[in-house]
């Protein structure tokens, strides 16, 4: 019977198996980058966080918005500023101070009049442009995305901006790149129609609008660590993972209890089952 | 619900309620005494698995309508606020959307199992069209559910599935305007689709309710096919079913839970998390795996209508089945040749779950060109998912049918006892009965 | 579970000696029952600690939570007027009493009071022209106007109740004073409710 249910187990696990093999497209696959919050009991490091958020505030900010966040976010378990003195991050001082340092765009409540007031820490992130052709507008046609929940609307999301961010190369002969354009093979497209080289040799990747964003020592980081290329990279990534899920570390804590709980459960109900059909001949 | 009762009110309140209303009564006979053939498989846990599955669907499901906001220009962001704000919303909606996988994934095996065992035989016909009902339901539902997050797979899923009304001829467009409450997927659109996901469920529900009085007349199905002939064929439903369900209940839960928790976008795509922007289309634009096999047959056919119709028809198809089969023995069992078909018919349905996933054009066998036939190379998918779809139809057009009158079963056994002192797969001749003929 | 014989065999377990086990201590009817017992256990602890973000998914969300204090800026407010502003989806008023305003409330401390308070109870220390309360009636939550009633203070149009220049309840079916949030003096023209 056992064996059965195994067989059965495996028989759904095939099945599921068919659309995990659909990511095809012509970019080329990520980079392989180890993330700290991978796996069941993978945990968010707050020090890449804090650098993460450094690195998108000085610089991904300028034209990308993330209209989900809001600052108290910053400071709510498991996010970068989270201080276990501050249970409630609209009371966490740090993050008040950083909502504080932005000017947000309200209505006065007596005149009636467009003002800008310091931020709170229930203000969302502002959005670097007031609308959506204002972004195109300042982009060359090309809308920055907003970056809320980018990790999870990328294959592989940390990943993918990982190599994204460190995957800017000089286009191989033969690729004619647009101006205002980028090459990057990371980059989901198609760039058969800028290709002039032999047709079963097309490059990976596509073009992308944003320049290389990122350079070395471009953010300084307090906590003294390199502010390289690859280091920028992955903690926005990390940064963008946890703005994207930031209930991933209670999901996996809760999911631990879970399990534990529902294999025990499991082993009770067989010895229960076994016990009652123990002398039924069947 | 049906013959003798051995229900015994026992105390006062249960008599004096038991003479108005026979609840407790009707409770009892189901699922307490409930007589069972004693020789159900694991396969047969399923329809409990698929009774949670709908239960955990409806509870998180209304609990995700008290915070969800049915707008084009709010819905997106809804939905994140109950990953994000709401207590526990995380958990919820993954459970709810990760539910649907769960719950197709059990009723595609609980479905093969009927299949297998000849469960849509007499006297089971309505049993098994009521469960063709719930299927097309559960379609609807999923479909309309997978609308509402409003990302760019739910926009454009919405648009490509209410254009295939548009293949019918004359009165298509008109159908498709009418869907859509507008000349195109919109805020219209979402509203209708949130107040038919929140209603269909409950559909479900009743039909279920149906369902199991249909299973309740002739009560269960066994994998030896045979009619239960005495009480010793059969166990109390509770506590031997109930217990062996709730095993296997418990062990599709971890399953289940290992998704929630450890992997809840596994089974999404990663282009739902962009906002719906209805002048961009994904460039790979699939439905949502329990679909794929339908959305191959309908790319198999080069003709808009014609793969209209098909992929209904593929549905279609199984409400008929009890009249197409035609062999008089239920259990696949005891039907060498036909076992080889349905399995070659379940790998059939695999293909065509892979073929869905692929674009059509690209190979089969990577690098091998062979020659174009009709429109496309035979080494592509869209060759492949149309011979995976022509066995799929013939194996219930052509294959159940004449299988049933020209093939030779094996003996089945006397009654469902017999085959425990003697299984049939390694029974010495002449042990068991000789072959029977029963409806 | 009781055990049950059909036919010629044993359906239920009970029946030690039925079946010629020699694993004795595995037919302890005792241990048995544990087992299930425990099974069902199990099951229950299962759906009651499901039951439970079920139920917490109602009360009030992060953001809710988090627009739930205000600060307000009292340079806004002239003597003898009051401002009404949204707090936590109720109105709150932020009164800047007169002198008199403040005497009548004052000398009312000893009055037949139906939940006594002084006014000195009522705002905080040395700000005695600055009265900050839930717009709320304590009856059943319908909003008072200012100037009505007997008492110089609020009067709830719903029911009927009065309020006095403190806020108190003197007249009417309501069972409370006007609520005092928690508030603090961020400075001498800043509070921060909540």
């Amino acid at each position: 019977m056992l064996r059965k249910g195994i067989a059965l187990a495996a028989f759904g696990l095939a099945i599921l198996a068919a659309p995990a093999a659909l990511a095809a497209g012509g970019a080329a696959p990520v980079k392989h980058v180890e993330f700290s919050f991978e796996g069941p009991f993978g945990k968010f490091d707050q020090a890449q966080l804090q650098r993460g958020y450094k690195v998108y505030r000085e610089v991904c900010s300028a034209c990308h918005s993330m209209n989900l966040m809001s600052f108290r976010n910053l400071g709510q378990k498991g996010g970068p500023f989270f201080d276990p003195k501050y249970p409630n991050p609209n009371d966490n001082p740090y993050v008040k101070s950083i909502a504080a340092e932005y000017q947000i765009k309200d209505i006065d409540s007596e005149t009636g009049d467009v003002i800008e007031r310091p931020g709170t820490s229930a203000d969302r992130f502002p959005s670097p442009f007031p609308n959506e052709p204002a972004a195109r507008a300042s982009n060359g046609g090309a809308m920055p995305p907003d970056l809320s929940v980018m990790a999870k609307a990328r294959h592989h999301g940390p990943q993918y901006i990982y190599s994204l961010l460190t995957g800017y190369q000089d286009p191989p002969a033969g690729l004619k790149v647009g101006v205002g354009q980028h090459y990057n093979p990371f980059m989901a497209g198609d760039v058969t129609a800028s290709w002039s080289g032999p047709h079963d040799k097309v490059p990976p990747g596509g073009f992308i609008a944003m320049a290389p964003p990122l350079a070395a020592g471009q953010v300084t980081f307090d906590d003294g660590t390199k502010s390289t290329l690859e280091n920028q990279a992955k903690d926005v990534a990390a940064f963008l993972t946890w703005a994207s899920e930031p209930k991933m570390q209670e999901r996996k804590a809760f999911g631990m209890a879970a399990m534990i709980y529902l294999l025990i459960f499991a082993g009770l109900l067989y010895v229960s089952y076994r016990k009652i059909w123990k002398n039924v001949a069947h | 619900m049906s013959g003798h009762s051995n229900y015994e009110p026992k105390t006062g309140i249960e008599r004096w309620l038991d003479v108005r209303l026979p609840v407790v009564r009707l409770a009892y006979d189901s699922i307490i005494d409930f007589p069972t053939p004693k020789n159900l498989n694991y396969w047969w846990t399923f329809g409990g698995i698929l009774a949670v599955c709908l239960g955990i669907q409806l509870v998180t499901g209304i609990v995700l309508a008290m915070h969800y906001v049915p707008h084009v220009d709010h819905a997106f962001a809804s939905v994140e606020r109950i990953m994000r704000d709401v207590n526990y919303g995380w958990l919820i909606r993954y459970m709810h959307a990760n539910g649907a996988s769960m719950f197709f994934i059990a009723v595609y095996i609980h479905m093969f199992r009927g299949l297998y065992y000849g469960s849509y035989k007499a006297p089971r016909e309505v049993l098994w069209i009521l469960g063709c009902v719930i299927y097309l339901l559960m379609m609807a539902t999923a479909f309309m559910g997978y609308v509402l997050p409003w990302g760019q797979m739910s926009f454009h899923g919405a648009v490509v599935i209410t254009n295939l009304f548009g293949a019918l001829p004359i009165v298509g467009e008109a159908i498709t305007t009418w869907l859509w409450g507008g000349f195109a997927v919109d805020n219209p659109t979402l509203n209708r689709f949130f107040s038919l996901h929140f209603l269909l469920p409950f559909m479900i529900a009743g039909v279920v309710g149906l369902h199991i009085w249909a299973l309740h007349v002739p009560g269960n199905n066994n994998p030896t096919g045979v009619n239960v002939k005495s009480k010793e064929d059969t166990v109390p439903f509770h506590p031997y079913y109930t217990v062996k369900d709730g095993f296997a209940i418990v062990v599709f839960m971890i399953m289940f839970a290992t998704f929630v928790f450890y992997n809840p976008n596994a089974l999404g795509h990663a282009d739902n998390y962009i906002p719906a922007n209805p002048l961009v289309t994904p460039a790979h634009i699939v439905p949502e795996w329990y679909f794929l096999p339908f959305y191959a047959i309908l790319r198999a056919v080069p003709d808009k209508l014609g793969g209209v119709i098909l992929m209904f028809g593929a549905i279609a198809v199984m409400f008929v089945l009890p009249w197409l089969d035609t062999s008089k023995v239920r259990s696949m069992r005891y039907r060498p040749t036909a076992k080889l078909y349905f399995f070659i018919f379940v790998l059939a349905c695999l293909i065509l779950g892979y073929c869905g996933g692929k674009l059509p054009d690209d190979h089969v066998i990577p690098g091998l060109s062979t020659f174009t036939l009709i429109d496309a190379d035979l080494n592509s998918f869209v060759w492949l998912s149309r011979f995976a779809a022509l066995y799929y139809f013939a194996y219930f057009l052509v294959v159940l049918p004449v299988l049933g009158l020209t093939e030779t079963p094996l003996p089945q056994p006397e009654s469902i006892s017999a085959p425990v002192l003697s299984h049939p797969a390694n029974a010495p001749a002449g042990a068991a009965a000789s072959p029977e003929k029963r409806g | 579970m009781r055990p049950q014989t059909k036919g010629s065999f044993k359906v239920a377990d009970t029946v030690v000696g039925a079946n010629p086990d020699t694993h004795a201590a595995g037919d302890d009817p005792n241990r048995r029952d544990f087992i299930h017992i425990a099974a069902a256990v199990a099951a229950g602890g299962a759906v009651a600690s499901l039951a439970w973000p079920f139920i917490d998914q109602m009360n009030p969300s992060g953001d809710t939570l988090a627009l739930a204090s205000v600060e307000f800026d009292l340079t806004k407010v002239e003597l003898g007027q009051q401002v009404v502003i949204k707090w936590r989806g109720k109105p709150l008023f932020i009164r800047k009493r007169t002198g008199a305003e403040i005497a009548a409330a004052i000398k009312d401390d000893t009055a037949d009071l139906r939940d006594p308070q002084t006014d000195e109870e009522r705002h905080k220390p040395g700000k005695a022209e600055w009265l900050v309360v839930i717009g709320t009636c304590t009856h059943l939550g319908c909003v008072p106007t200012f100037g009505g009633g007997d008492f110089g203070g609020w009067f709830c149009p719903c029911h009927g109740s009065h309020y006095d220049t403190s806020g108190r309840i003197r007249k009417g079916p309501a069972p409370k004073n006007l609520a005092v949030p928690d508030y603090a003096f961020l400075s001498d023209t800043k509070v921060k409710v909540g």
